[in-house]
């Protein structure tokens, strides 16, 4: 876990001309932007414009063909290997374990993340996301709507610097939407958040803003 | 990180695992049910003949390959299939994955063991002349088996025809370690063969090829997982 006092306030994400090709297929082309704590990144772009792709490619889950990505704290790099501290992410690509309960699945993802409050960590998000009664239920019981809330869990439950939501809205109520930007106007001053979606009032949050496709 | 940290996440990646397969039987299942149906059909049509240790031993381990062919890749391409890798990729330690994941399927594979080979030696009415040795040589076996079949899993589980592929990757590449223990398993069922004193010494030295195949495996396994699991 990074330090109280080295957290999120020095924390900066720099994509730095990144492009990406599948195959002969060119998914992004030199795509620049920057961000630090306390901003809020918005990837808008009609569908299959590489919103995805980008958010993954910020996650370096996947290498970009050419440029890179960087995530410094306090100036110094961090390397990908440190993605379990950084990085928090909510995506349609990201599913738990469905055969697993959501307090299953949190204490095992706070065991490899070397979290020590697991369950009591796991209790308080399950509560903050409107699932506090269901923690015992397998996962593959849930709704889609709660399965997207018990990502929020996942992605928020290590305190990252670096958040990360791909659809972040998806599936969701009212009032899942409600605790979402919520959650996102509560994160907002100490993370920096990367937001990949179409939808208006989502998109007005962004200090930064990505447009893909166009 | 430190060897402890790798060594609580593997643990706990297998601990998931574990509860994963007792809840839904995905490998166990599918594994024993190939085993005991292949270890009947065989007993049945060879039972009028006396088959020779060499080919009793061939077959043992047929069995127990596409046991571990069947079993042990779905570790890694059920969390592909799930979209559940994206997830233990942003939380834990490649090699830690590895590690759990290897455990796992050590234990997957020696539960299948510790039905098979009691079954086999039943069904086919055989007393092994050095039954220690067996159990070693299945044990190693069952290592060698493994340790090979799990990173292979892993370069499987990214690719679009995975059953077909994994089978013919896996062939070779256990081959070695198949043929010690073959040879081992005769010298258990027949008595000593080759120079030496003691039950164990004519199958010592495949003993030691298997315990350096694993090793070999596993070293290897840890140092290119890294490339293999991510992107």
């Amino acid at each position: 876990m990074l330090g109280p006092a080295e957290r999120h306030g020095g924390f900066e994400l720099t994509i730095d001309s990144v492009s990406k090709l599948y195959g002969a297929r060119r998914v992004l082309r030199d795509v620049a932007a920057r961000a630090v704590a306390g901003q809020v990144l918005v990837i808008a772009g009609p569908n299959g414009s590489g919103k995805s792709t980008l958010v993954k490619v910020i996650a370096r889950l996947i290498r970009p063909t050419d440029g890179r990505v960087l995530w410094k704290l306090d100036g110094r790099a961090l390397p990908a290997t440190d993605a379990k501290r950084v990085v928090g992410m909510v995506s349609p690509d990201l599913t738990l374990y469905d055969e697993l309960s959501a307090i299953e699945n949190l204490r095992f993802f706070a065991q490899v993340r070397g979290l020590s409050s697991g369950p009591e960590l796991a209790y308080s998000l399950l509560d903050r996301f409107g699932l506090a009664g269901r923690g015992r239920d397998p996962v593959g019981a849930y709704s889609s709507g709660m399965k997207q809330r018990l990502k929020y869990a996942f992605a928020l439950m290590h305190d990252p610097p670096l958040l990360l939501l791909d659809e972040p809205t998806a599936n969701l109520d009212e009032r899942g939407i409600t605790l979402v930007h919520d959650a996102i106007a509560q994160a907002r001053p100490s993370k920096c958040i990367v937001i990949a979606t179409n939808e208006p009032e989502e998109v007005r949050l962004g200090d930064v803003i990505i447009r893909l496709g166009a | 990180m430190s060897s402890s940290g790798w060594a609580r996440e593997a643990l706990a990646v297998l601990a998931k695992d574990v509860r994963s397969e007792y809840r839904t039987r995905y490998a166990f299942s599918s594994v024993l049910l190939f085993a005991v149906t292949a270890l009947a059909v065989v007993s049945f049509s060879v039972s009028p003949y006396s088959l020779d240790a060499d080919v009793q031993a061939a077959f043992l381990w047929i069995v127990l390959f596409f046991s571990a062919m069947m079993g042990l890749s779905r570790s890694f391409v059920r969390e592909e299939e799930a979209r559940t890798a994206m997830a233990l990729r942003l939380t834990t330690a490649p090699e830690a994955v590895y590690m759990g994941k290897l455990m796992f399927n050590i234990a997957l594979q020696v539960a299948v063991a510790a039905v098979v080979v009691p079954l086999f030696l039943v069904l086919m009415d055989i007393a092994p002349a050095h039954p220690g040795l067996l159990v070693g040589v299945t044990l190693l076996g069952t290592l060698a088996l493994a340790s090979s079949s799990t990173i292979i899993a892993a370069i499987v589980s990214r690719a679009n025809a995975k059953g077909a592929i994994f089978a013919v990757l896996a062939f070779p590449v256990t081959l070695p370690g198949l043929s010690s223990a073959i040879r081992a398993t005769i010298a258990a069922l027949r008595g000593a063969a080759g120079s030496g004193s003691g039950p164990a010494a004519g199958a010592a030295g495949d003993l030691r090829a298997l315990a350096a195949y694993s090793v070999l495996m596993i070293t290897s396994s840890l140092l290119l997982f890294d490339f293999v699991w991510d992107d």
